[in-house]
């Protein structure tokens, strides 16, 4: 179970790197980036799951005392509840510098943009 | 050609590499020390039944100090490029105005530019009409609105008790926002409300943290107020009210850069 997120997690790393190389559109870019972003939050999930275990809420299901031996390791998903809203933040900040681009240049190709080339 | 080689071989290296980490992963049979730490400790030290929740608003409140930070420094950058760009855009737009009509009346009489200022002025955003949302989209937002903010609030107040909390509730009730923009895009919001949500809530998270070095064990401290019967709404001292200022900020923030984006139709 674990590993089926896993792979899939790498999958979409690796699939958005290609969208990020491959692509001249600046817009398509980002919708690469956000896809690998995905991936790698897939990634860090996956890594804390553990079988047979439950979801760090403690209730009725999941006892005080037994919460050690009945959940799964808490830190990850905080670390991608983070991961999540600083992703947001970075696709919106993307898309205004894109914004931005387009009305310098008047096109979103990126081999349009020479000026840091080298 | 040889680009597209270049880059299926550096993918190809990449691959490997995670196919090494897949293959040689072992899953973790009991939980390491820090988490079976927050396991055991969390409902006797700050009564909360969500672990996730006491770890982000307590354990590491300063780093969930510092992410609301970053997200209020992505939208003021947002806000700050795009405005900059709104400015330059009604100055181009208006001179790309005034070449159409010269060029229009290039085969009559040459216009004085006097006259041209006078016709120039009509603003851009007159000039683009866009299409009326439809029925459906309109009725929709007015019936979803309310149960959008007010899940919105829930998702926030109860972040201690039921997955969820802060960041989601105010993600939620940005999206209510993002329905009012799509309904009508031409709507324009105040950014002074949202400016003093976010000044408030922010100044709240701060404040409430300052309180926990003076009355209890540290900056953040959910101690200050009793901790309460575990598993209730109001308990696990000051968390929800933390969670609620961090929830108010989070959708404050992401309204803004949906309005900040959205304010970029206007060309």
């Amino acid at each position: 179970m674990a590993l089926i997120a896993m792979i899939t997690g790498f999958i979409l790393v690796l699939i958005g790197l290609y969208g990020a190389l491959s692509n001249r559109n600046i817009m398509r870019m980002i919708v690469a980036f956000t896809v690998a972003n995905t991936g790698v939050n897939l990634v860090l999930v996956a890594v804390g799951y553990m079988n047979g275990r439950t979801a760090p809420i403690l209730n009725d299901a999941v006892p005080v005392a037994e919460a050690a031996t009945r959940i799964i390791d808490p830190v990850p998903q905080a670390l991608v509840l983070t991961a999540i809203v600083i992703g947001v933040g970075i696709t919106a900040l993307m898309l205004a510098y894109a914004y931005r681009l387009y009305q310098t240049k008047g096109s979103l190709d990126i081999s349009r943009h020479t000026e840091l080339k080298w | 050609m040889i680009k597209r080689l270049t880059l299926i071989l550096l993918l190809l290296g990449i691959g490997t590499l995670f196919a090494g980490l897949v293959m040689t992963y072992v899953p973790d049979e009991a939980l390491n020390l820090t988490a079976s730490y927050y396991a055991e400790r969390t409902a006797e030290d700050l009564g909360a039944a969500n672990i996730v929740t006491a770890i982000i608003v307590t354990y590491r409140g300063l780093d969930t100090l510092g992410e609301v930070t970053v997200l209020f420094l992505t939208a003021a950058i947002v806000g700050l490029v795009l405005s900059q760009t709104r400015g330059q855009t009604r100055g181009r737009s208006q001179t790309a105005e005034q070449d159409q009509t010269s060029l229009s009346n290039e085969d009559g009489s040459t216009p004085t530019p006097f006259n041209q200022d006078q016709a120039s002025p009509t603003p851009a955003t007159a000039s683009r009409q866009l299409p009326p949302t439809g029925e459906l989209l309109t009725t929709g937002t007015r019936l979803l609105l309310p149960l959008i903010l007010l899940f919105g609030a829930y998702v926030f107040i109860h972040g201690h008790l039921t997955p969820g909390g802060g960041f989601q509730g105010g993600a939620i009730l940005a999206s209510a926002m993002l329905l009012l923009l799509l309904s009508d895009p031409a709507r324009r919001f105040g950014h002074r409300m949202i400016a003093i949500i976010e000044s408030i809530a922010g100044l709240a998270f701060v404040g409430i943290g300052i309180v926990g070095i003076l009355l209890a064990g540290g900056f953040l401290d959910n101690r200050i107020l009793p901790i309460g019967n575990f598993g209730e709404l109001f308990s696990a001292g000051a968390i929800p009210i933390i969670y609620t200022f961090v929830g108010l900020k989070v959708g404050a923030e992401f309204s803004s850069m949906l309005v900040s984006l959205s304010e970029t139709e206007e060309l």
